[in-house]
Order: structure tokens, then C-alpha cells, then sequence
């Protein structure tokens, strides 16, 4: 307390660490809610296939649009959670009232949360879009997109999920608050996916992704903390 | 350039006043700032002018004024329902639905909130126990959160944070498995690690055995000796010297009822 500006970065450092490593061994100690993102997408992806048809032509068109939006509906869905165990236990309260930066720490639970919904969802596109029929030299270029998408709508997502944590039922309302903020990223979401296909120029997208993230990794926090100060007093 | 464009906005808005709540979010050092300033003005103090609270609709404090200075404890006394945690929640500065003004060491709490985090100690009726952590995990992950020490704590007095509170044996075992009573503990043992001025606990005493709840007493009667302050609630009597009491009914129908 008494000296110096470096403890207290490192002080800072070890609580980002300590939140991260807390979310994620709490994830990985309830089995199968890592899962569950993934295989709602698995499911509903293969849902697609068979209502549209197996004319792999037809299905390669329609590819990156339902790709996007089943990866979304995957990643809202898991996003109820983000904050609730926490709110129900009194940890959100010990967060709060932490006199380390919150951004940070909320930076580590949107993080945490993503780790284990949004990259199993990129690291097994090759498989569903296989099974959609995009060509194999435009997977990576899925990949890549949906590895900045996922991350953009996690922190979206997030701030529906601070703003509803202190409701009983916050599902369908977290779906209404942040569906529309999710337009941007569907449409070049899907934009950069078909650009790929098509043999378009790829950067403008990719840049505009980029963007969104940035954007979202720098403003979304100051939004989660707010929700989450309003739910204490709810 | 740009980089020097950004730097020269970050500090634009750290020295602007009306920003400050944003540079708590982004600047490590405003929490310590604060901290070293309280702690050069030496006499801490707690006081609460005019203080009303409501929870839904209803009135619970109506205009309580209280000083809590150095050394003292101080009791908050009243039936169930009758704003007991509403109160402590406006004091640890979890809750903004207060009017009237609540200052920490001269300071307004609404400006100063991270002065009075890093000062407090706050336990509320939820332990913030994570049931599928063990309890070694639970006080470390609190300790990274709240204690800002030079150097990080090590294991060694994590575990006997925990003994203090009689869970040695525990210390690896996932919380689900141990008793209501355990759990408790869990968040007590934070008592034998914090160095915060002032603690706010509410209800401590809930779920615990007679033996425990002496040793608890025990500790709080140090933390008092020590120069800091406490405040509690409590239904159960409480044998420590130097502890104030606040009827919150009382002061509520001098104030006409609600």
C-alpha cells in the first residue's frame, strides 16, 4: 500500500489471471456446459441440411447465412449463465465491491465464458461446413471469421446478460436486447464467408470484423459494469 | 503520432473530473491513489448524514445519522424486515437507491467509491462461496480480488486463514460437500487474511457453533483494539467491549413510521 505503481499493476495482472483461471476450472469442473453451445449448433446445423435437402448447390448457397446465425443463436443462448451462478452465489457482489479495476475483470469473465462457447464452435466449423457443402479452401476463411465473430457477440451478448441477471427469467429478454445489436456482425459475418466463396477481395470485411471487435472489447465492459451495478440494486 | 494522440486523450480524461468514473474503469492506479490519500489523513471515519433508504415502495431508514470513527463498533439493531441489509448494502456501497450522504473519511462514497472498496470488508447474507471450488481455491481467487499487498500472499497463509476457522482438514474438498455451516466459515476466514479498515458483516454469525462464534468475537474485538472500525448485525448476543447499538425501529418512528 504504501509505495509504488508496479504492485499494483501486478496486483491487477493477478486478479485478471485469478478471475480467468476461476471461470474457466469452474467451467470445466461442471461437465458439459462447454458442450452444450456446440452441440446446439451440431443439431441445429444438421436440422438445416435435411430441411433444405442434400443438393449440395442449394445448400452452399444458403452456407454462411446459417452458419451465422445458428453460431449466434449458440452463443446467445449460452450467455444466461454468464452472470447468473455468480449473482445467485454472492460472488458478483465480492466483484463488485473489488478495488481492482472492474474492466478488467469483466474483460476475464466474458473471456472465460467465451473459451468455452465460442472457440469450440470455430474450431469445429471445418466439420459443419463440410457437412453444408463450402469449398475446402474457404474454411479457413470461415474459420478465421467466426473466430473474431464469436468474440464480438460474446461481449454483446454480455451486456444483455448484466442487464437481466437480477430477473428470475432473463432468457427470451437477453434475445430481444441484443438481437438487434447483432445485425452488424451477421451481415459482414456472412459477407466475409462469401467472399471467400466467391473469390471477392477479402480485407474490408475482415477489417470491418476487426473493428466491430475492437469496438466491442473497448465499450462493452463500461455497459456490463453499469448492468451489473443496476442488478444490485434490483 | 496516433499513439501519442491516445495517450494524450487518456490523460485528458484521467485529470477530468466529471470523467472520473470511466478512469476508475480504465486506470489501475486511481484505486491506490485514493487509498494513500484516505490513509494520509489519518483519523478514518464513517458518517452517514440524513441517511434514507426504501426497498420497493417502502421506507425502511428515514434520515439516520451515525459517525463511526476509529476503534468503534457498531451494532445495527432491529426485527427482520426492518432494513437491516438494506442499510449495510448502501454502506459497502453495493446499493445507489440511498438519499442523504454517506462520506468515508471526508470523502462522499458516490465520488470515492474505489477509497471505501479498498477498505472495506464487506459479508453479506450470500458467502460469494463458489460451490465447485475447494476452499483453498474459494479465498485465494478473493484474495487476488481484495488484498493488495506488496507481494502476493502465499499458500501457507491462505491455510492458516483457513485453520483459524477450524477447515485444515477441508482445504481441498469441493465445497458442495461441506456443511451450511462450513461454507460460512469459508467467507469468515477472509477475517484472518483482510487488513481493511472498516468491516461491514452482515449477519457473521449465521450457521455457526457456539466455539466458533467465541473465536469470531475474539477476532473482532482485535480488529477494534487495532484501530478499525466494525459494523454487524446480529440477532444473537454479542459479547465484545466497545460496541455502540442502532435501533433502526427506533429511529424510524421518531421519523413518524412508514
Amino acid at each position: 500500500m504504501t509505495d509504488n505503481k508496479p504492485n499494483t499493476e501486478v496486483a491487477i495482472f493477478a486478479a485478471f489471471n485469478a478471475l480467468l483461471l476461476r471461470d474457466l476450472r469452474v467451467y470445466f469442473r461442471s461437465r458439459g456446459t462447454w458442450l452444450n453451445p456446440l452441440v446446439f449448433v451440431l443439431m441445429v446445423i444438421t436440422l438445416f441440411t435435411l430441411g433444405i435437402g442434400p443438393d449440395p448447390s442449394t445448400l452452399s448457397n444458403h452456407a454462411s447465412g446459417i452458419i451465422w446465425v445458428v453460431a449466434l443463436l449458440g452463443i446467445m443462448l449460452s450467455l444466461d449463465a454468464l452472470f447468473r451462478a455468480d449473482f445467485d452465489d454472492g460472488s458478483l457482489e465480492q466483484l463488485l465491491l473489488s478495488p481492482q479495476p472492474l474492466y478488467l475483470a469483466v474483460l476475464a469473465k466474458v473471456l472465460a465464458h467465451w473459451f468455452i462457447t465460442g472457440l469450440p464452435i470455430v474450431l469445429a466449423s471445418p466439420l459443419y461446413s463440410l457437412m453444408l457443402g463450402i469449398p475446402a479452401d474457404a474454411i479457413p476463411v470461415l474459420a478465421l471469421g467466426l473466430l473474431v465473430g464469436s468474440g464480438i457477440l460474446s461481449f454483446i451478448g454480455a451486456i444483455g446478460a448484466s442487464l437481466t441477471v437480477s430477473l428470475r427469467s432473463g432468457g427470451l429478454l437477453i434475445a430481444l436486447l441484443t438481437l438487434p445489436l447483432y445485425v452488424p456482425v451477421i451481415i459482414f459475418g456472412s459477407q466475409f464467408v462469401q467472399s471467400a466463396i466467391e473469390g471477392w477481395p477479402l480485407m474490408p470485411t475482415f477489417s470491418m470484423l476487426l473493428g466491430l471487435l475492437i469496438g466491442a472489447m473497448a465499450l462493452a465492459p463500461v455497459a456490463i459494469i453499469g448492468g451489473l451495478r443496476l442488478s444490485q440494486d434490483a | 503520432m496516433v499513439l501519442t494522440f491516445y495517450q494524450r486523450l487518456i490523460e485528458k480524461i484521467i485529470n477530468d473530473q466529471s470523467l472520473a468514473i470511466l478512469s476508475e474503469y480504465f486506470l489501475s492506479t486511481v484505486a491506490s491513489n485514493h487509498s494513500t490519500q484516505a490513509h494520509l489523513q489519518g483519523e478514518a471515519s464513517l458518517v452517514l448524514d440524513a441517511v434514507s433508504c426504501e426497498r420497493g415502495e417502502r421506507l425502511l431508514v428515514e434520515h439516520l445519522s451515525l459517525t463511526v470513527t476509529a476503534g468503534q463498533g457498531v451494532r445495527i439493531e432491529g426485527p427482520n424486515g426492518s432494513g437491516k441489509t438494506t442499510l449495510l448494502r448502501v454502506l459497502a456501497g453495493l446499493s445507489q437507491q440511498y438519499s442523504g450522504m454517506v462520506s468515508w473519511c471526508g470523502n462522499d462514497i458516490r465520488q470515492a467509491r474505489a477509497a471505501l472498496a479498498a477498505d472495506t470488508l464487506y459479508i453479506g447474507h450470500l458467502a460469494g462461496v463458489k460451490a465447485l471450488l475447494s476452499p483453498l481455491e474459494n479465498l485465494a481467487w478473493w484474495v487476488s480480488l481484495h488484498i493488495q499487498s506488496s507481494e502476493p500472499l502465499s499458500k501457507a497463509s491462505l491455510l492458516n486463514a483457513l485453520s483459524q476457522v477450524g477447515l485444515q482438514r477441508f482445504a481441498s474438498t469441493p465445497c458442495y460437500q461441506l456443511s451450511a455451516g462450513q461454507q460460512r466459515r469459508i467467507a469468515l476466514a477472509r477475517l484472518y487474511l483482510s487488513q481493511h479498515r472498516l468491516w461491514i458483516l452482515d449477519e457473521p454469525f449465521t450457521a455457526i457453533d457456539i466455539d466458533g462464534v467465541t473465536l469470531l468475537e475474539q477476532r473482532i474485538a482485535e480488529h477494534l483494539a487495532q484501530g478499525n472500525m466494525a459494523i454487524i448485525t446480529t440477532h444473537q448476543t454479542m459479547k465484545i467491549d466497545g460496541f455502540r447499538s442502532c435501533a433502526l425501529d427506533a429511529v424510524k418512528q421518531k421519523a413518524g413510521g412508514c
